[in-house]
């Protein structure tokens, strides 16, 4: 089990001890958190040790998913593609069966707690079944910036009544009522996907990855879809490829709800078939370590996004001593400090420009790359994360208990 | 305020982020918006901006310079904004008023006004500061240098910036506790100099670390 303790050498000086003291504030206030998986994804990687170290600290918190069946879970992947801005209908029954599978729930769960989070569009409407007592949260994972009108008409009918929520970047929120907190989002170090790897872990993997380690790798890792532009990253390395001899591998896997992964995968394909030095690979959801090997074995990692959620694969290859190239959009900007850890670009052309600076001036490489895991450590490790979770807390359920 | 033997308790911070819910998509916006906003939400994007970029120094020291320079594009008002020290106002109002005649200035010299085509708006947020003991208490220099050395950067912001521009202590709290319950008046006014503008929290604290080692090693005796 992993405790606080075990972030000491990763988290800035002083951290942990801040956090241990911030604990003792809250020792004894009782947490809920409900959400509807309990594998899969950051937020459950996430809240999985934020439970683990808040239970070890004395902070008793507890975790339930939701329950529901078939359909209900199908209307809440229509909801929350629709919230995402897709083009969805949603049928009075899929609203009705939704708030009927939550007022089922709500009949099961002990939701007596000082701090009820509520987490994602699926539990939404619980808030419906409050007790007196107690300060509700409603934590959104997702981009809410260009929801399907009659969709988030829906939702926002729930979430008006809690007492906040949390977005993980201020350009997800859309306007509401009730006050808005931020938690930027953030990675594990001691995960598998950022975990230190040996030299020889690497090359393992990247052998039964089948990636030659034999010339400098500019590395994509992303889902296959339009938004993050595989098609212009490919462009920009052929730009590249005129003046240095390098290679690029996309990796990616798994589809978001809505969005066209195989279409978009198979003109990958085609575009890379006649270059052996592009290499794509469709990858489970699971292959945490060879994503970290892939990124560990990268010389420059590019995230060349045209639209991107919080793109925490940009602070993953920075955790790994990478600088990383990426789009304008979602969290990328807010990780990448231009020019210190990378740079920040609105084009092809702006990619293939500052990769080939670096191949030119490979010093700048190692720099950025420290600064990166500089600016990681600082701003997007689980412990800052876990430190804005407690200031919450703390925030909305007074003084010490 | 300190008394002569008082201990130095250092006392770190975090920030619980709350967004507004306001964002300007032009500097007209951004001129009217910084007019209705809590003083807190100033008070976030100039002082607090030391609290984040606690380790790397940025180009420009405020929020506005950032966004009026890398996502208006618009270089010369970031200069103006940028060159605004907060630490040379009394008070929050001052402040705003202040780079609100910036902005406005600026854009009765302009044709068109800047906005934002591939950037990012500027969101308008405040921020709710929760003190944290360290745990670290000082009664001599040398405590009060090994303390300074050990504790998270946030403690630094809270008692060098928190302490001088909310909590009604002007010379911050290390000065203060070195005059008052050192009786260093010298080595005080050597720290309260030190200039946080353009800075990084760590860039301070090892300032402030030469200086409080520089006091010691003039001290007869080894104390660390």
């Amino acid at each position: 089990m992993v405790k606080i303790e075990d972030y000491r050498d990763v988290a800035p000086q002083g951290t942990v001890d801040l956090l241990l003291r911030l604990a003792e504030r809250v020792r004894g206030r009782r947490s809920l958190h409900v959400s509807a998986a309990r594998f899969g994804g950051g937020v459950a990687e996430t809240l999985q040790r934020l439970v683990q170290i808040m239970n070890d600290l004395g902070s008793e918190t507890s975790w339930e998913v939701i329950g529901g069946d078939a359909e209900f879970f199908a209307a809440s992947r229509v909801i929350n593609a629709a919230l995402q801005g897709a083009d969805r209908v949603i049928t009075e029954g899929m609203r009705e069966h939704y708030v009927e599978m939550n007022r089922l729930t709500a009949q099961k769960l002990r939701l007596e707690a000082d701090l009820v989070v509520v987490h994602d569009p699926q539990p939404a409407s619980l808030i419906e079944h409050r007790p007196a007592e107690g300060k509700w949260i409603w934590r959104c994972h997702i981009d809410l910036s260009a929801p399907q009108r009659r969709a988030w008409k829906f939702v926002r009918q729930y979430v008006a009544r809690y007492d906040g929520v949390v977005f993980s970047l201020p350009s997800f929120a859309p306007r509401l009522s009730v006050p808005q907190f931020i938690i930027y989002p953030s990675i594990d170090p001691l995960s598998d996907k950022n975990r230190e790897l040996s030299r020889r872990e690497v090359r393992t993997l990247m052998e039964s990855l089948g990636v030659p380690q034999d010339k400098p790798i500019l590395l994509q890792v992303g889902q296959f879809d339009s938004y993050r532009d595989p098609l212009g990253t490919i462009s920009a390395y052929r730009i590249v490829k005129r003046h240095h001899d390098v290679r690029l591998v996309l990796a990616g896997g798994g589809t978001a709800e809505g969005l066209e992964s195989p279409e978009v995968l198979a003109e990958v394909r085609e575009a890379a078939s006649h270059d052996p030095d592009i290499e794509v690979l469709d990858l489970p959801p699971e292959a945490h370590l060879q994503i970290n090997a892939l990124q560990r074995a990268a010389t420059i990692v590019l995230q060349k996004s045209v639209r991107d959620g919080v793109a925490l694969t940009v602070a993953e290859a920075m955790w790994k001593g990478k600088p990383v190239i990426g789009g304008t959009t979602g969290g990328i900007p807010i990780q990448i400090i231009n020019d210190v850890t990378g740079y920040t670009v609105n084009s092809v052309a702006g990619a293939a420009y500052w990769v080939r600076h670096l191949l030119s001036n490979p010093e700048l490489i190692a720099r950025m790359g420290g600064s990166g895991r500089e600016q990681v450590r600082r701003s997007f490790l689980f412990t800052r994360h876990f430190s804005d979770y407690l200031a919450l807390l703390t925030h909305l359920t007074g003084g010490p208990a | 305020m300190s008394m002569p033997g008082t201990p130095f308790a250092f006392m770190g911070c975090i920030e619980l982020i709350e967004n507004l819910g306001r964002k300007a998509l032009d500097e007209r916006e951004l001129c009217e918006l910084l007019e209705q906003v809590p003083a807190g939400s100033v008070f976030y994007h100039t002082y607090g901006y030391f609290l984040r970029h606690r380790f790397f120094i940025r180009p420009f020291a405020n929020d506005f310079a950032s966004w009026a320079v890398i996502h208006a594009r618009d270089r010369m008002l970031g200069e103006r904004l940028a060159v605004v020290d907060p630490f040379e106002f009394g008070d929050l109002e001052q402040l705003r008023e202040e780079l609100i005649s910036i902005i406005d200035d600026h854009l009765s010299r302009r044709a068109v006004v800047p906005r934002v085509d591939y950037g990012e708006p500027f969101y308008f947020m405040q921020s709710h500061v929760v003190k944290v003991p360290t745990g670290h208490e000082a009664r001599t220099l040398a405590e009060f240098r090994n303390g300074l050395a050990e504790v998270e950067a946030s403690a630094v912001y809270f008692h060098t910036v928190e302490a001088r521009m909310r909590l009604g202590r002007p010379s911050g709290d290390f000065a203060e506790w070195l005059a008052t319950s050192l009786g260093r008046a010298d080595l005080a006014e050597q720290v309260r100099r030190i200039d946080v503008y353009l800075s990084s929290l760590e860039r301070v604290r090892a300032n402030i670390l030469s200086l409080l080692d520089a006091a010691l090693g003039d001290q007869a005796g080894p104390e660390r």
